[in-house]
C-alpha cells in the first residue's frame, strides 16, 4: 500500500489529530508481523519514512518489526552456486548480513556466475560487497576436495 | 569428509550405536559422550553428515541452540565439529539395514563391506520422509514433472538442476513456501500456491518472505484435483473446496504448468523400528517413547523427526540430547528412571511426545494442536499444571517444560494434555 491515495483505515480520526504536514500526507500502512505465530496485523501510519505510530502490535517486537519493515525491509538471501570437486555441484552461501529487500533478485543473480573450487570452508568468502550493500557473500557448509569416479 | 573409521579401526562392540547423522543423531552422540560412553559410533548412508539440513540452505535455525538465527548448513557444521571434538566415530556412506531387539546393528557400505555392530543401546535418528501423490490420491495422468517439493530443493540446492520452468505448488507448509522463493529466484515462474486449508500451513514469516515478497499467489481453500499430461505435465485443474474440504468441481479452473511440487507433509521414516518390534503411534507415526525417549524396546532410544515432525531443528536437538544422555547413561550402567505417568492428548492437542514421563523427572513435552487460536491460549496439563501462551498455530509444535515440583504429589497414572481458548477456560 504505497499509493499516496491508498487505503487509509480510519482516516477521520487522523483528521481530528490534525496529523498534516509539509512534507506530505500521513498514511497507513499495513504489515503482518513475523516474529511469532500470532502473526499481528501491524498498522503504520508514517509520512514517507518518518513513523508517527505503529498499532496491532501484542509486543514491543512487533513495534520494533513494523518500523523497520517500513523504512527499511531486509532480508536475509541464502542461495548456491557451482562447486568444482566436491561431493555435491552446488555449495550454499548466504549474504553476511541481510540486504535491502528489493535488492535479494539481484544478489542472486549477480551470483549465477560464480563457480567455487573445493575444498571451502564456512565463512570463506565468495563476492565482497555484493551489489553495491558493502556486504559480503559466504560459503555456508564445509566442502572438501574429493576425487570424482 | 571426517576422518571415518575403516573396517579396522571400526570396532565391533560399541556403548552406543546412533542411525542417523542429522541434527538429532549429532545431538544424541554429544548427550552420549556427556554421560559417559566412551565408544559412541554415529552412522549414515549420506556422505556428509547433516541429513536434512544440508539441502535447508535458508536462514531460520539455531536460535534456540545457539541463540543466533544461522542457516541449515551451518547449523549442522556447528554440530559436526562438536561431534568429532568429541571423538565420536562417524561411518558415512553406511546403510543401516537392520537393527534386532539385542540391539546387533547390521549395516553396509563401499568402505567396510556388510558388517554387524554390537551396542549396549541404540539411538535411531533417521528422520522422516515426505507424503507424495499416492499419499492423498490426485487422479489423472502419471507424466513426470509431479515431485516432492523436498527432492526439489535437493535437486536445486545440491546437484544444481532446476525442476521444470512453470511451477505449481500444492500445500504451504514450510518446505513448499522455501521452495516457491527458491525457484523464482532461480528463474522459475512459480505460479501459485494451492493450500487446502483456510489457512497457510508454514510459519507467517514464509508467507511473508517467500509469497508476498515475490509477488507469488496463495490460494487458500484449494486444491488440485486433476493432473494432465502425457509425458510430462501439462497442466492441473484446480478447484476451491467448500466447508467439509470437498471439491466443488463446478468452479475448478486449468492451469498451465509443467512441474507440479508437493508438499504436503512429512512422515517419520520408522521402518526399521517397525520392524524391529517397537510400539508405533498412530498419531505421530513414529515409536511410543518414554520421557529419556526411550521406545518400548529396552536400550533402542529414538530421536528427532523419526518420532515426530519437527518444525525446528532446535527442538531435534534438544530432545536427541536428551535421548543420547540417557543411552549413554544406561550403557555405562545407571538405573533406567521409572516412566510412570502416561500422556494423552486431549481437548485440541494431535498427539504428545513423550508418551510417558516420570514423577521425580524433568521434561519437555512436545505437541501440535489441531485447530489453530489466534489468541490467549491456556495449555493444560491434567488438573496439575497450566501456562497461558500468546497463540497456538498447528504449524507450530508448543512445547511446555514439567518438573517434579510440578508432578509432586500427583497419584494418579494418566495426565492429559489440552489447549484451549483463555476465554474458554474462563467460562
Ligand atoms: C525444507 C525444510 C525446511 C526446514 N526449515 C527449517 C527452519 O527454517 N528452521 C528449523 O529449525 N528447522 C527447519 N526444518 C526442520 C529440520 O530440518 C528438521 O526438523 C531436522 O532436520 C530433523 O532432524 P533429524 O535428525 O530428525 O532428521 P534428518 O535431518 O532427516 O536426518 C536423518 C538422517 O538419517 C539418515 N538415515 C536414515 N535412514 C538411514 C539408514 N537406514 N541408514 C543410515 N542412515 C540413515 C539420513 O541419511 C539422514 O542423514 C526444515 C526442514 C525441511 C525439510
Ligand atoms: S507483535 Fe509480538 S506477538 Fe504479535 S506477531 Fe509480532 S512478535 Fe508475535
Amino acid at each position: 500500500m504505497t499509493d499516496r491515495t491508498a487505503t487509509r483505515d480510519d482516516g477521520s480520526d487522523r483528521a481530528d489529530r490534525g496529523d498534516r504536514d509539509d512534507r506530505g500526507e500521513v498514511e497507513t500502512h499495513v504489515y503482518l508481523c513475523t516474529g511469532c505465530p500470532l502473526g499481528c496485523r501491524l498498522e503504520v501510519d508514517a509520512v514517507d519514512d518518518d513513523v508517527l505510530e505503529v498499532r496491532g502490535f501484542a509486543c514491543r517486537r512487533g513495534e520494533r518489526y513494523g518500523r523497520q519493515e517500513h523504512v527499511d525491509p531486509r532480508r536475509p538471501v541464502a542461495t548456491t552456486v557451482w562447486i568444482e570437486g566436491a561431493v555435491d555441484r552446488r555449495a550454499p552461501v548466504r549474504t553476511a548480513e541481510p540486504v535491502p529487500r528489493d535488492l535479494v533478485r539481484d544478489v542472486v543473480a549477480s551470483l549465477r556466475g560464480v563457480r567455487l573450487e573445493a575444498p571451502v570452508r564456512r565463512g570463506d568468502l565468495v563476492v565482497a560487497d555484493v551489489c553495491d550493500t558493502g556486504i559480503d557473500v559466504i560459503v555456508t557448509r564445509d566442502l572438501e576436495r574429493i576425487g570424482r569416479p | 569428509m571426517p576422518i571415518t573409521p575403516d573396517r579396522r579401526h571400526l570396532q565391533s562392540r560399541y556403548d552406543v550405536v546412533i542411525v542417523g547423522a542429522g541434527p538429532a543423531g549429532m545431538a544424541a552422540a554429544l548427550g552420549a559422550r556427556e554421560r559417559g560412553a566412551e565408544h559412541v559410533l554415529l552412522v549414515d548412508r549420506e556422505t556428509d553428515p547433516g541429513g536434512i539440513l544440508l539441502q535447508c540452505i535458508h536462514s531460520g535455525f539455531g536460535l534456540h541452540a545457539f541463540g543466533e538465527e544461522v542457516t541449515g548448513p551451518e547449523y549442522a557444521g556447528r554440530f559436526l565439529e562438536q561431534v568429532l571434538e568429541q571423538d565420536v566415530d562417524v561411518l558415512t556412506d553406511a546403510y543401516v539395514m537392520d537393527v534386532t531387539a539385542d540391539r546387533r546393528v547390521k549395516l553396509m557400505s563401499p568402505r567396510v563391506g556388510v558388517h554387524t555392530v554390537d551396542a549396549a543401546t541404540v539411538v535411531l535418528a533417521m528422520g522422516a520422509r515426505e507424503r507424495t501423490r499416492e499419499a492423498i490420491r490426485i487422479p489423472g495422468d502419471r507424466p513426470s514433472g509431479v515431485m516432492t517439493a523436498g527432492f526439489a530443493q535437493q535437486l536445486v540446492n545440491l546437484e544444481g538442476y532446476l525442476p521444470g520452468r512453470r511451477a505449481v505448488i500444492l500445500g504451504s507448509g514450510d518446505i513448499g513456501l522455501i521452495m516457491a522463493r527458491r525457484l523464482a529466484l532461480e528463474g522459475v515462474e512459480v505460479v501459485g500456491v494451492f493450500e487446502l486449508l483456510p489457512q497457510p500451513s508454514g510459519l507467517t514469516r514464509n508467507v511473508v518472505q517467500c509469497l508476498d515478497d515475490l509477488d507469488i499467489p496463495l490460494h487458500l481453500s484449494t486444491t488440485v484435483i486433476r493432473i494432465h499430461g502425457r509425458d510430462r505435465v501439462e497442466r492441473v485443474t484446480v478447484a476451491p473446496v467448500d466447508d467439509d474440504r470437498r471439491p466443488i468441481p463446478e468452479k475448478a479452473w486449468d492451469v498451465d504448468c509443467d512441474t507440479l511440487l508437493l508438499s504436503i507433509g512429512l512422515i517419520p521414516d520408522a521402518e526399521l523400528a517397525r520392524s524391529l518390534g517397537a510400539q508405533l503411534d498412530p498419531l505421530t507415526g513414529g515409536p511410543v517413547v518414554s520421557g529419556t525417549m526411550e521406545t518400548t524396546l529396552p536400550g533402542v532410544f529414538a530421536a528427532g523427526n523419526v518420532v515426530h515432525v519437527n518444525d525446528l531443528a532446535d527442538w531435534v536437538s534438544r530432545e536427541a540430547q536428551v535421548a543420547g544422555e540417557a543411552a549413554g547413561a544406561l550403557a555405562t550402567g545407571a538405573r533406567r528412571p521409572d516412566q510412570d505417568i502416561r500422556l494423552i492428548p486431549g481437548e485440541n492437542v494431535a498427539y504428545v511426545v513423550p508418551h510417558t514421563i516420570a514423577s521425580d523427572g524433568t521434561h519437555t513435552l512436545s505437541f501440535r494442536v489441531r485447530r489453530p487460536i489466534h489468541g490467549p491460549t491456556v495449555l493444560r496439563l491434567g488438573e496439575i499444571h497450566r501456562r497461558k501462551v500468546r497463540a497456538v498455530v498447528p504449524a507450530e509444535m508448543v512445547t511446555m517444560k514439567v518438573s517434579p515440583r510440578i508432578l509432586e504429589g500427583f497419584r494418579g497414572d494418566v495426565l492429559r494434555v489440552d489447549a484451549i481458548a483463555a476465554e474458554e477456560v474462563a467460562r
